[in-house]
């Protein structure tokens, strides 16, 4: 029982007590803690198991590096997989240690480490094969994954997405960051500072390097600065191309309710002061609670005042753990360091003796005692000589590995091997891009602080600002790691002793050796293989270990070896953030025509339509189902009048000397002799020869045109339009205005639609004479100005009232009003696909599914044989030469007169199973002939006619006769009418 | 999400805009003068240059202008102006 | 020839894994060899990726050609094949196109054993979330097309979905409830880079040699005009064959030889969570929305989603379409809010002009590729089947008579529906 609170120092509020529990146990700390902190204060060393063997493990690190200290936050806002040191301590937090049973100190799950010889790396791929993979891979289900996802009804975080921009992003609050903010926020640079500590400085004020404040006084400086903005409690997760930087703020200020936000920041300039992170020096059973990070070690000590054993021992091959030793036996503890070097530095070695701590040098640590907590430790000489150290701590430090991680992320910036620090480093990266301090190996804090400004003051002169002057700060740190001798890991002394050295993914040096004998050589592979880095923390805490031993296993030089590339994120971050508040009616906004709410109100079920668009499908009487709801609808428009809402259909206003010339090439009839006022149905390809979309074509006078694409083709027709007029052909005088959502239209349609219209009273003559097919009108209705296209998908005489948006409402309300006395119905777009099969109309998704050309469709008497060309003719020609076996539109009438053929169907030789011949592409129950009817594709169908062909609908046959694809209306008697 | 220097409106966020592909060359006057495999060439084959190429983008939620711009696709530097263009 | 023993290759099971645990693993072969670099073979395949592997496998198992060298640029399996969702499925429309899968997934079920090297296949089953009549309408046709050949693709209710998938939240409420979903029991998922290594060895243990770290600079021909070889970073290789099995770089990678292909290469992302319990058992779709979902054995959530708006091989990602497939995600799973993610990746993918697959012959006498893949990984047994197949005989495999580069030729394409958008 050693781990102790000191009783003074740190960053804890002592006034502010917090009760919280842990695996059950009630437990104590302060407001300031993090779990894990207050965790060591109660001297509980056991966390956690491995995420494999199920070993007991403790904390290693104090922060994004620690490996291994998952918890599940029980209690009104659960959440799963939270690493103790990064959570900060709330009261009455119940907390769980994940994957254990009951809890991480009884582990039921513990035995499988008696089988642990049988799993070595890759284990998984060598056995398991009989009879089958899916008998053993429940259980291995079951063993794998870390905590438990909250209930379906759980608290979720509520998060948000955010912009930001500025002329310099620093990352990091430590000296270096600190200094580059200052320099540029005094030079009238917007700057934006993110740190993701508890508070800013970095490692400075836990290892008591800013004796002065500077760091305060720094922060508080940049606070008072109109263009800074200081984002504490935020980590920059992510760089993106064109310096946007990701970036999660939690709990951010001033926003309650808010538990999570994501920044993107668009930077002129970044730099990336993220420091650096230790490595450890693995050794037999060094995964063994008790084991720390040195730097760890001092965090506990100088941010949080725990100490985290009584009898320590360091272990290290550098100056920076020096600093260590001296923090822990200032803090009372009897300390014992391990150098692994011959020569440390002599001032270092001097402070050891004057505070009393035991050198060894030129000796190892091989072996941990101990199981659930390291009791003593067994270190050797460069005689060879072993002997045993009691212990409860053991420290250390393997060197330091700077984070360039964002800079990896850049994809311009390559590691580079620094042998003298013994560790990778970043070459540049982007030009407005920069790393500065300790994530460029400048460990020493003044340095740091310089290097910092020099940073910042490149990146302010590639702005065309001018640099502030930054004084020197004065701040100590006499003990960094400037000559690090490498120790990768210390062998063991027995060959069954396990050294782990990637904690994360449970990875010991044995697999390594494993991986390499088993040809696994570059180290993608042998991670992939082992595992290595693959864990929580992504390789922070073992991966440059990893490599070193890959490196001394293999004989190669560690740059040869090379790094695995970071990828993001830097931390975990929750999708909440990334989600923001985008869910709901804001995940896709709907596009609604101004009739929407009167839809709604008579009972109509909306679709989408396309492009978002909502139309409504039917309108469902009492009673009524869908199908009889459209067949009501349907045989209104048969029989009387019905009226839709056809706003959504795509809206394109032509202007300019050479439209002619554009509809010439867009479509594949002649439009060139299209007179005013007069409209042209047209088909356009694409340059592959396949259907594009068709629509009509409305002249509106002598100046302008009007066209018309189906409401989904809208986007890629307007695209496909305005490539042809900037990229093909810029000397054409062309303007293109979309004018879709400007226009609303309530299209009348059916034998008595002409009575209904007449009762509206338009201004304007609308006699057969004056108002034919394919003619249009424009006129007042009462004060509603309208413009009207005699158009038809229905097969029966249709009127378009085209109106600006703005009257639509009105328009449709007198609409319905005069059309009372003839029974107008309000038709949805069930009943409109029942009249347009009918009628022989082919439709996007359904007919043109992207593979038919013109002639398959019928429409090759529309092909012009007077152009010389249009978009899509010469691959037409092409196709149609090679391949002239075509999939041509039919109609089909099911032999057996109810029986409803599933659109899509297959259509196959004798209903075999064997490949298609075509497919039924729709079919309706027909109000004009009181039976199925249905359209298809069939191979050479024209030819067919009476032929009776078979789809096959799984083990059904269903036998149906060829016909003509228009069943109603085929002399276009009505529809001119 | 790229920064895109429209010739008319400047720099101007990824989401302003949509990316055309490959700068294919202006389509054939006439078409019929080109052999078919020269057209089928045409219609579907792509350079697909891994690195610096050509390639247009649309303003639509701008200034509606087309313009070809060069970029790495790699690492998705952006270059004013076409290679043909940097061409001496 | 003495050729090598296939049957020499040392056997893993679990009695061997207990026998070697004995002696610390110390027993353990190499997976496949490191030899020399020849002068000349018989094949180059170039991209030991689980396709180039495959067809490597497949040259010497039925073909008996097994003086192949696979040689790679980076790492064996470094591509496609490490950068993938692992997803295995035969969900496709056309004739050509269910069939060709179907065999691949039968192939799928059958790898572990018959190269004795456990891929964790998991046949989880697939289920395609509708949530658009237009969607419903494409599945249904798909599916009945499917039921023709064998594959089965049943059409499932809400409440079965609510049931299979119980992690969703409340359907009602979400944007474009579900209307139903596809249910596809062969819908499989497996461990992508076992897929590479597995084949690996059992190539090797036939034969043929792989060679890491060979980058191809350039390409040898005789004078008419056919390929003889490669010119690589270690000098120039002979060859009487030349296979190209590069995805993502096919474009780059044939350029040297001075052809254009009609693709395509574009990133598509993928993430995942950090390691949770089981909570999703199948493999989920979402057409409709760009989002797919699954759970890894080890206890990540394996997410992805739609291809970026651009040509790219930066393999990295996109941060619009990264936010839209989050997006979607919390709405389905409003749950996974909670969770976080661990690390994000990209693939560059290639597609052909009609996002059909190319198997073929080209220009050049002696020249192959297979490429096109659009998301390879389910392709690769029976890619490396129909490739070699080609390769040995010079005729294309009854499967993929389909797939030759011939048919842009004429401009017939083989189309799903549903790719249109992708022209």
């Amino acid at each position: 029982m050693t781990a102790i609170r000191l009783s003074s120092g740190g960053v804890i509020d002592r006034t502010r007590p917090l009760s919280f529990s842990f695996d059950g146990l009630s437990l104590g700390g302060f407001a300031g803690d993090t779990l894990a902190s207050a965790l060591l204060a109660n001297d509980v060393m056991l966390v956690g198991r491995s995420f494999k063997l199920h070993r007991p493990r403790g904390l290693f690190g104090a922060g994004y590096d620690d490996p291994g200290s998952m918890v599940e936050r029980l209690g009104p806002r659960p959440a799963t997989n939270q690493l103790a040191t990064t959570t900060m301590l709330e009261e009455g937090g119940v907390y769980r240690s994940v994957s254990t049973w009951p809890s991480a100190r009884r582990d039921v799950g513990a035995v499988v480490q008696l089988f642990a010889r049988l799993l070595p790396a890759g284990f998984y791929y060598k056995t398991f094969m009989w009879p089958t993979w899916h008998l053993f891979e429940p259980f291995i289900r079951g063993a794998a994954g870390l905590g438990r996802v909250p209930g379906v009804d759980a608290w979720e975080p509520v998060g948000e997405s955010r912009f930001g921009s500025c002329d310099l992003l620093v990352v990091g609050a430590g000296p270096a960051g600190l200094a580059a903010a200052l320099v540029a926020g005094r030079s009238g640079a917007s700057v934006i500072l993110v740190d993701d500590g508890a508070a800013p400085g970095g490692r400075l004020p836990g290892d008591g390097g800013d004796p002065e404040g500077w760091t305060s006084a720094c922060w508080r400086e940049l606070a008072t600065l109109p263009k800074v903005r200081l984002l504490p409690a935020a980590t920059a997760w992510g760089y993106h191309e064109h310096n946007l930087v990701s970036v999660l703020e939690r709990a951010p200020r001033g926003a309650p309710g808010l538990d999570l936000r994501n920044w993107k920041i668009r930077a002129r300039q970044v730099i990336v002061a993220a420091g650096a992170f230790e490595r450890p020096i693995p050794f037999a059973d060094s995964d063994r609670p008790g084991v720390m990070l040195a730097s760890a070690v001092r965090t506990w000590l100088g941010r949080f005042a725990v100490r985290p054993g009584g009898q320590a021992v360091v272990f290290t091959n550098n100056a920076s753990a020096y600093g260590t030793a001296l923090a822990l036996a200032d803090a009372g503890a009897a300390v014992t360091l391990v150098d692994a070097r011959t020569e440390p530095e002599p001032q270092a070695v001097a402070a050891l003796a004057s505070a009393g701590v035991t050198l060894a040098r030129a000796s190892l640590v091989t072996k941990a005692h101990g199981r659930s907590r390291v009791e003593a430790v067994d270190v050797i000489d460069d005689g060879g000589q072993v002997r045993r150290l009691p212990c409860d701590l053991v420290a250390v430090s393997g060197g330091w590995n700077p984070a360039f991680h964002l800079a990896s992320q850049t994809r311009q910036a390559r590691s580079i091997w620094h042998d003298e620090l013994a560790t990778f480093v970043a070459d540049h990266g982007p030009a407005s891009f920069r790393l500065a301090g300790a994530a460029r190996a400048e460990f020493e804090p003044v340095s740091c602080a310089l290097d910092g400004a020099l940073a910042a003051g490149e990146a302010l002169a590639t702005l065309g600002l001018r640099a502030h002057a930054f004084e020197t700060p004065h701040l100590s740190e006499p003990f960094v790691a400037r000559r690090v001798e490498p120790v990768w890991f210390v062998p063991p002394r027995r060959k069954a002793d396990k050294v782990f050295v990637d904690l994360a993914g449970d990875v010991t040096t044995d697999d390594v050796g494993l991986a390499l004998r088993e040809g696994f050589d570059s180290m993608e592979l042998l991670k992939r293989y082992t595992t290595a880095g693959m864990g929580v923390d992504q390789g922070k805490s073992g991966n440059v270990n990893v490599i070193g031993i890959v490196g001394a296993l293999t004989g190669a030089t560690t740059q040869t070896v090379g790094t695995t590339t970071f990828r993001p994120p830097f931390v975990p971050v929750e999708f909440g953030a990334i989600a923001g508040q985008r869910n709901k009616a804001r995940l896709y906004p709907w596009r609604h025509t101004p009739l929407t709410d009167w839809h709604i109100a008579r009972g109509a079920v909306m679709y989408e339509a396309g492009l978002r668009w909502q139309r409504p499908g039917y309108y469902p009487l009492p009673g009524e189902n869908w199908s009889a709801a459209a067949a009501r609808e349907a045989r209104a428009v048969r029989q009387a009048a019905g009226v839709y809402d056809g706003t959504p259909l795509g809206k394109f206003q032509l202007k300019g000397r050479d439209v002619p010339r554009l509809l010439d090439l867009l479509y594949i009839s002649d439009f060139s002799k299209l007179g005013p006022r007069r409209g042209k149905y047209g088909v356009m390809l694409s340059d592959d020869g396949l259907i594009m979309d068709d629509g009509v074509v409305f002249r509106l006078d002598e100046q302008r045109w009007l066209l018309h694409s189906s409401t989904g083709a809208a986007d890629r027709v307007h695209q496909h339009i305005e490539q042809v007029l900037q990229v093909h052909h810029p000397e054409w005088q062309v303007s293109l205005i979309p004018v879709t959502s400007q226009w609303a239209n309530a299209t009348l349609c059916g034998p008595m639609a002409r009575e209904v219209l007449a009762a509206l009273q338009p201004d304007f003559d609308i006699t057969r004479e004056a108002l034919p097919f394919m003619g249009m009108a424009e006129g007042m209705i009462g004060d509603i100005p309208v413009r009207l296209f005699r158009v038809s998908w229905t097969g029966e005489a249709s009127f378009e009232l085209n109106t600006p948006a703005r009257h639509a409402a009105a328009l449709w309300d007198k609409i319905m009003a005069a059309g009372a006395a003839f029974g107008i119905t309000p038709v949805g777009s069930e009943a409109n696909h029942i009249l347009r099969v009918e009628a022989g109309y082919i439709s996007t998704g359904h007919e043109v599914d992207g593979t038919s050309d013109a002639f398959d469709l019928g429409l090759g008497p529309l092909v012009s044989r007077t152009k010389p060309d249009f978009i899509g003719k010469r691959s037409m020609e092409l196709r149609r030469r090679v391949d002239p076996e075509r999939f041509e539109l039919v109609g089909l009438l099911p032999t057996e007169p109810s029986r409803r053929v599933p659109e899509g169907a297959p259509i196959t030789p004798a209903g075999d199973r064997v490949d298609q011949e075509g497919f039924v592409s729709a079919c309706v129950s027909s109000v004009v002939h009181d039976r199925i009817i249905a359209l298809g594709l069939l191979r050479n169908g024209r030819s067919r006619m009476g032929e009776t062909v078979h789809a096959r609908v799984r083990d059904e046959v269903i036998p149906m006769t060829v016909v003509d694809p228009v069943f109603h209306d085929a002399d276009r008697a009505r529809v001119k009418s | 999400m790229l920064m895109l220097a429209c010739p008319w409106c400047g720099e101007r966020p990824e989401g302003e805009f949509i990316c055309l592909g490959e700068a294919v060359r202006p389509r054939p006057l006439d078409p019929s003068a080109l052999g078919d495999a020269e057209w089928a060439a045409y219609v579907s084959d792509r350079r697909n240059i891994r690195g610096r190429h050509d390639e247009r983008w649309w303003h639509v939620r701008g200034c509606n202008t087309i313009f070809t711009i060069g970029r790495d696709t790699v690492t998705h530097q952006v270059f004013a102006g076409t290679q043909d263009e940097a061409a001496p | 020839m003495i050729g090598p023993d296939p049957e020499a290759m040392q056997r893993y099971s679990f009695f061997s894994l207990a026998r070697n645990a004995l002696s610390q693993h110390e027993g353990w072969q190499r997976a496949w060899r490191s030899p020399p670099l020849k002068p000349d073979y018989d094949v180059v395949i170039v991209g030991a990726g689980g396709h180039g592997l495959s067809t490597a496998y497949h040259l010497a198992k039925e073909h008996g050609v097994s003086n192949v060298a696979v040689i790679e640029k980076g790492w064996l399996g470094g591509g496609n094949t490490a950068r993938n969702t692992h997803t295995i499925r035969s969900n496709y429309l056309r004739d050509v196109s269910i069939r060709f899968h179907d065999v691949s997934v039968k192939l799928y079920e059958q790898l572990s054993r018959e190269l004795n090297y456990n891929i964790l296949f998991s046949q989880r089953s697939m289920i395609d979330l509708i949530q658009s009549w237009g969607k419903m309408r494409d599945l249904r046709r798909r599916s009945l097309a499917m039921a023709l050949h064998g594959p089965a693709y049943q059409l499932i209710t809400v409440d079965e979905l609510k049931r299979r998938i119980p992690a969703m939240g409340d359907l009602s409420d979400v944007r474009l409830p579900p209307l139903g979903g596809m249910l596809h029991p062969e819908g499989a998922m497996a461990r992508h880079d076992a897929v590479a290594w597995s084949y690996a060895r059992a190539a090797d243990a036939r034969g043929v040699e792989i060679h890491q770290h060979t980058e191809v600079t350039g390409f040898t021909f005789a004078a008419n005009g056919a390929v003889t070889g490669v010119e690589t970073n270690r000098g120039v290789v002979r060859a009487g064959k030349v296979a190209l099995a590069t995805a993502g770089n096919t474009s780059h990678v044939i350029a040297k030889a001075g052809l254009n292909l009609p693709l395509v290469t574009r990133n598509l992302q993928a993430f995942v969570s950090e390691p949770v319990k089981p909570i999703i058992d199948v493999i989920v779709n979402c057409p409709d929305v760009g989002l797919y979902v699954m759970q890894s054995d080890k206890g990540e959530l394996v997410i992805g989603g739609g291809t970026d708006p651009i040509p790219s091989y930066r393999q990295g990602c996109h941060f619009a379409t990264f936010e839209d497939v989050v997006a979607s995600l919390v709405e389905l799973f409003p749950r996974f809010r909670n969770l976080k993610m661990l690390r994000q990746w990209g693939g560059a993918i290639e597609f052909a002009y009609d996002a059909s697959p190319i198997i073929s012959a080209t220009d050049i006498p002696g020249l192959h590729v297979s490429t096109g893949w659009y998301g390879g990984f389910k392709s690769i047994p029976v890619g490396g089947l129909t490739y070699a197949h080609l390769i040995a005989t010079g005729q294309p495999h009854p499967l993929a008579g389909s797939f030759g580069l011939d048919r842009f030729r004429g401009l017939r394409f083989l189309l799903e529906a549903g790719t249109v958008a992708q022209r």
